[in-house]
């Protein structure tokens, strides 16, 4: 009777009670988890226990427990509590506020500056830098086969784009590829490496093409992964690190090994440290594996020869998997500095090491000159890697089905670019020359200019994107930030962001040294634009240094 | 136990003795005494490898495909076979079956990919206003800068208003849109979050049987635990509330479910679920305390009549706010399925619903990451999510395509289901949606002993000899799952009419061969 005459009624009482009952849900969901708590909701679940019965909407297992049915079924308290380790500094809570005064400075909010320059992230075409004429007409052509017939297009960006095509099902870049990546792009990649290897053999089947270098990456760290307690997996990474390392091996559940590079070296690797930070964690966990990451990140270090020799032979004589991230491997720009690959280095040493070390290096089209990070193209070379695991590796990427297609084809185009006589060849080497002595010369620029701030102390941007100082901070600021619940440079960064638009990257957000405090900088905006910006971090410097003092 | 291995044959005898040379001249340090034997070891292999990873498995792309990709180099390099080409059956992959891209879409990323187009006068303006807009809405006016880790922004907004139109109003907000690279990378990460507990406490996620591998795979790499419930096949592969509540107690006594997946259009079975199916699991969802995870890429393949689709969500808040208010929902969709086929670009979103604010921040920081979803896929979906509209120039040619795509694939699906029932031994319910068919095969008793003494299982002992013997590749109902006993394959609907009639009749033959030869 109850629910025929009046559903309009039960309607209204049960928005009620869901309501009440979702405010006891939040309430317990806020921390206070004590069973005391459930006295005073017990007429909430009195009254569903009572309105299920009319409504027939739930059955006899509302019973008691009605009220928690009120309470998320997915919380922070149930969910994986690995994914509630990982951290992402680059795109951390710093950049989340930089995004938010973005719209502030949208909707009018007066600032003391008019716009946000995000110097955080490796990310060269949101700092303007073009896109290389040939790989996107390549790309278009690709999109849109009907431009084949136009001829607006030079005759070898249609050959490479035909070439491609002819190469994916039903000749459509919409086509799922293998899912280790579209064979003749493999076999490109092969030929790339030996090239720039110096003849050093490459099998395409030792290539995989990846969705960006991080999918790589992930990839071999989780096949890594094995063990319980103090046989977890270990895995060496450099510290100060680029934060996806630590936020895999967290999200892994493995151990993080870290080895510290020396600052006062410029931010070279040294064997003694390496040993240090590996017989240490051989007491707690099994290290299994050591990622370098040259050119560096956050660091700028170039490595040389003999460096990398010297992490060859301790990583065969310790009995580890050598993972090298050589995304950067064409933005050298100190001068005699130069990328040696880990793998012609390892052939290089004869058959002793390049019969047994295993190897997997990693290569993006998002950063040297091309600075394609949108299109998520990479891949990865795996070196003396155990047949059966193989198996299993290629099992694995098949799940995800297939790096997408566009990024395999921009990953073509950077490993089989123009070549000297074809149409192309000039504008190519000129747009690629330009965007590589820009960046040496904003690399120069950076260290100079922050070098004359006293109290930023910077090595030299040999390579890569960033540059990462080492800022003194006053004792109050410390304390301040401490009192916050800060990392001192993040207080550092944020005040930075909030007084002149600033984006940076604390150093914490990569590692450090205890005591020592730093930001992440990329060397990416126009060259008027850096100076601006390094005139502001030095003004901010001098007066944060003063206001703490 | 390092020692066991590392005198195993010959070469790794020469690779001993390199070691021991090398000892000797270049590597004179302490710690290569007695440890150093144990070295020729790989780091990484079959016995230190993630375990966890040695137990995924993916069908769709297992042996079988392997073998196909062989057969093909073994053609080209002039192999003689009973067939001259091999017919990939096996993967839901319209373009590699000659559907051909739509147009519009396709005029779109070219423009966005080489902007110096918008100059040329041969793209239509509503190709060049959409290709204006999302470079507008990317950092540099560039498809080569990341995005925001949930996706670019104007895009979300148009899944939203997307969404809406398409569930009659109900409201979508963009905040709760999730861009991915495919559906399968959001529904990884959605059961990476779901994971947790230990023993009889770690999560178990219901899903389906016959399910789509992604599922399986996914739990094996998490260490989930897979509560199967099972589809009833005589029902067309009806969802029944009674057997997820009998797959729901069984588990509860080794583990914690915590979530339920359903596929709807289903893969590999083809099922449309009725709006009554739905709300029943819905309700089933809820009383149980489970996160439901709807996995929708087939929205737009229904072709039986009285089939329709049904959004998760709409039907959700269609029962009112005892529901809508509380009911956990993710629901996925992508660029890959319907009729548009895109697979390659690897677009795709997922919208979450009631999701707990906290862990909402969690899945934000954890799909940062990864950076972002490729930028040609995203832009991809916002030209599936908003098409050329009735006043565009591209409109006609527009519907013209979708509408030619969908009508083709109802025939063909249609025409598989006949095919199939004409042949003694097979039998298939109707495909009412989806890309696939997924026949019942009777398999006689020689033949599934022969498949025993290959350890293989029987539909995939059929399957191989039906790739051997003619080209066709297919995937076997066990690498689905299926009730015990019976043996079925997947094939998709996808080869063009003409060649789609010559697969079905050669398997049709094949079968009837080797029911003969097995009796």
């Amino acid at each position: 009777a109850y629910r025929e005459g009046g559903d309009g009624v039960w309607m209204e009482l049960t928005e009620g009670v869901v309501n009440d009952a979702r405010y006891a849900a939040g309430y317990l969901a806020s921390g206070v988890r004590s069973m005391k708590i459930l006295s005073p909701l017990s007429n909430f679940s009195s009254q569903i226990r009572a309105l299920s019965g009319i409504s027939g909407v739930a059955h006899d297992k509302m019973t008691d427990k009605a009220v928690f049915t009120r309470d998320k079924v997915l919380t922070i308290h149930t969910m994986n509590p690995t994914v509630k380790k990982v951290e992402y500094a680059v795109r951390g809570p710093i950049v989340q506020r930089a995004v938010q005064i973005e719209k502030e400075l949208k909707e009018g909010v007066k600032k003391p500056f008019t716009e946000v320059i995000k110097a955080n992230i490796g990310d060269a075409h949101a700092m303007g830098q073009q896109p290389i004429t040939f790989f996107r007409q390549v790309l278009a052509l690709c999109s849109y086969p009907e431009l084949l017939k136009d001829n607006m297009f030079p005759e070898d960006a249609k050959n490479r784009a035909r070439r491609i095509l002819q190469a994916c099902g039903g000749s459509s870049i919409g086509a799922y590829s293998a899912s280790q990546g579209i064979e003749c792009v493999r076999q490109d990649v092969a030929r790339y490496i030996e090239c720039r290897d110096g003849g050093v053999p490459c099998d395409p089947d030792n290539i995989y093409l990846t969705t960006g270098a991080s999918d790589g990456i992930v990839t071999m760290l989780k096949l890594l992964v094995c063990g319980e307690g103090p046989t977890r997996t270990g895995v060496m990474i450099s510290i100060p690190q680029y934060p996806l390392y630590s936020a895999a091996l967290a999200e892994l559940a493995a151990v993080q090994v870290n080895y510290y590079l020396n600052e006062d070296k410029c931010w070279s690797m040294d064997v003694s440290e390496l040993e240090r930070s590996l017989s240490e964690a051989r007491k707690y966990c099994n290290p299994k594996a050591l990622c370098v990451i040259n050119p560096g990140n956050p660091t700028g270090q170039v490595q040389s020869r003999q460096c990398i020799e010297d992490v060859i032979r301790f990583a065969a004589k310790e009995h580890l998997f050598l993972m090298a991230d050589e995304v950067y491997q064409d933005n050298v720009y100190a001068e005699g500095c130069q990328f040696h690959s880990f793998k012609k280095v390892l052939f290089e040493m004869g058959p002793q090491y390049s019969n047994t070390v295993e190897l997997a290096s990693f290569h993006s089209t998002s950063k040297c000159y091309m600075g394609e990070c949108g299109f998520r193209g990479g891949y990865m070379e795996v070196i003396n890697m155990d047949p059966e695991v193989k198996a299993q590796l290629t099992k694995l990427v098949s799940v995800r089905l297939c790096p997408p297609v566009p990024g395999q084809a921009l990953m073509d185009l950077v490993v089989n670019s123009p070549k000297p006589g074809e149409p192309s060849y000039n504008n190519f080497m000129k747009e690629r020359t330009a965007t590589l002595s820009l960046l040496a010369e904003k690399a120069k620029l950076t260290k100079e200019i922050l070098n004359t701030v006293p109290g930023i102390t910077c090595n030299p941007v040999q390579g890569a994107m960033y540059s990462f100082p080492k800022i003194s901070l006053p004792e109050k600021a410390i304390k301040e930030a401490k009192a916050l619940g800060q990392a001192p440079d993040m207080f550092y960064c944020m005040k930075m962001l909030e007084e002149t638009g600033i984006c940076l990257v604390p150093g914490s957000g990569f590692g450090q040294k205890e005591g020592t405090y730093h930001f992440r900088m990329t060397i990416l905006p126009p060259t008027d634009k850096l100076k601006i910006l390094l005139a502001k971090v030095k003004e901010f410097h001098q007066k944060f240094t003063k206001q703490y003092s | 136990m390092n020692k066991r291995h590392y005198i195993r044959n010959s070469s790794q005898d020469l690779r001993l003795f390199r070691w021991f040379s090398a000892k000797q001249c270049a590597l004179p340090t302490p710690k290569m005494t007695e440890n150093g034997l144990g070295h020729r070891e790989k780091v990484l292999n079959m016995n230190t490898m993630n375990p966890n990873v040695k137990r995924v498995e993916y069908a769709v792309r297992g042996p079988i495909v392997q073998r196909a990709v062989q057969i093909e180099k073994e053609l080209k390099e002039g192999v003689k076979k009973p067939f001259s080409e091999v017919i990939k059956a096996n993967i839901g992959d319209a373009h590699a079956m000659g559907q051909k891209p739509i147009t519009f879409f396709r005029q779109v990323v070219a423009l966005c990919a080489y902007p110096d187009l918008l100059e040329d006068n041969k793209f239509p303006d509503d190709a060049k206003n959409r290709a204006r807009r999302i470079l507008q809405s990317c950092g540099g006016g560039s498809l080569g800068a990341y995005s925001a880790s949930t996706g670019i922004e104007v895009i979300r907004q148009d899944v939203a208003r997307y969404i809406e139109k398409r569930d009659g109003g109900i409201p979508s907000n963009p905040d709760n849109i999730y861009l991915s690279t495919g559906a399968s990378d959001a529904i990884v990460t959605m059961l990476k979050l779901l994971t947790s507990g230990e023993g009889k406490t770690r999560s178990g996620v219901m899903i389906s049987i016959p399910q789509y591998p992604l599922y399986s795979a996914a739990l094996a790499e998490l260490a989930a635990v897979q509560i199967s419930y099972y589809l009833d096949e005589d029902k067309c592969w009806g969802l029944d509330v009674s057997e997820l509540r009998r797959a729901v107690e069984a588990a509860r006594e080794h583990c914690k479910p915590r979530a339920l997946c359903i596929i709807n259009p289903g893969n590999p079975t083809g099922q449309v679920q009725s709006r009554q199916c739905i709300e029943d699991v819905i309700r089933f969802a809820a009383e149980e305390r489970l996160f439901l995870m709807a996995d929708e890429v087939y929205q737009d393949n229904v072709y039986a009549e009285g089939c329709q689709f049904h959004s998760f969500k709409k039907v959700l808040f269609e029962m009112g706010p005892e529901y809508s208010n509380t009911v956990e929902l993710a629901s996925f969709h992508s660029t890959s399925k319907c009729y548009m086929g895109e697979c390659g670009f690897r677009g795709g979103y997922m919208e979450v619903i009631n999701m707990d604010p906290q862990v909402k921040l969690q899945l934000t920081k954890l799909v940062s990451v990864r950076l972002c979803p490729p930028i040609p896929g995203q832009v991809l979906l916002d030209l599936v999510v908003n098409p050329p509209r009735p006043d565009e120039p591209s409109y006609a040619t527009f519907i013209k395509e979708r509408t030619a795509n969908l009508e083709i694939l109802a025939e063909k699906a249609k025409l598989t289901e006949q095919i199939f029932n004409t042949v003694s031994g097979i039998r298939c319910n109707p495909v009412q949606g989806a890309m696939y068919t997924f026949p019942r095969l009777t398999l006689p008793e020689k033949a599934i002993a022969a498949a025993k003494e290959k350890g293989q299982a029987p539909d995939m002992f059929y399957c191989m000899k039906l790739l051997e013997e003619t080209g066709i590749c297919l995937v076997p109902g066990s690498g689905f799952g299926q009730r015990d006993g019976t043996h079925h394959f997947r094939m998709t609907i996808l080869p063009a009419t003409e060649k789609l009639k010559i697969v079905l009749e050669n398997i049709r033959a094949f079968h009837k061969r080797f029911t003969e030869e097995f009796s």
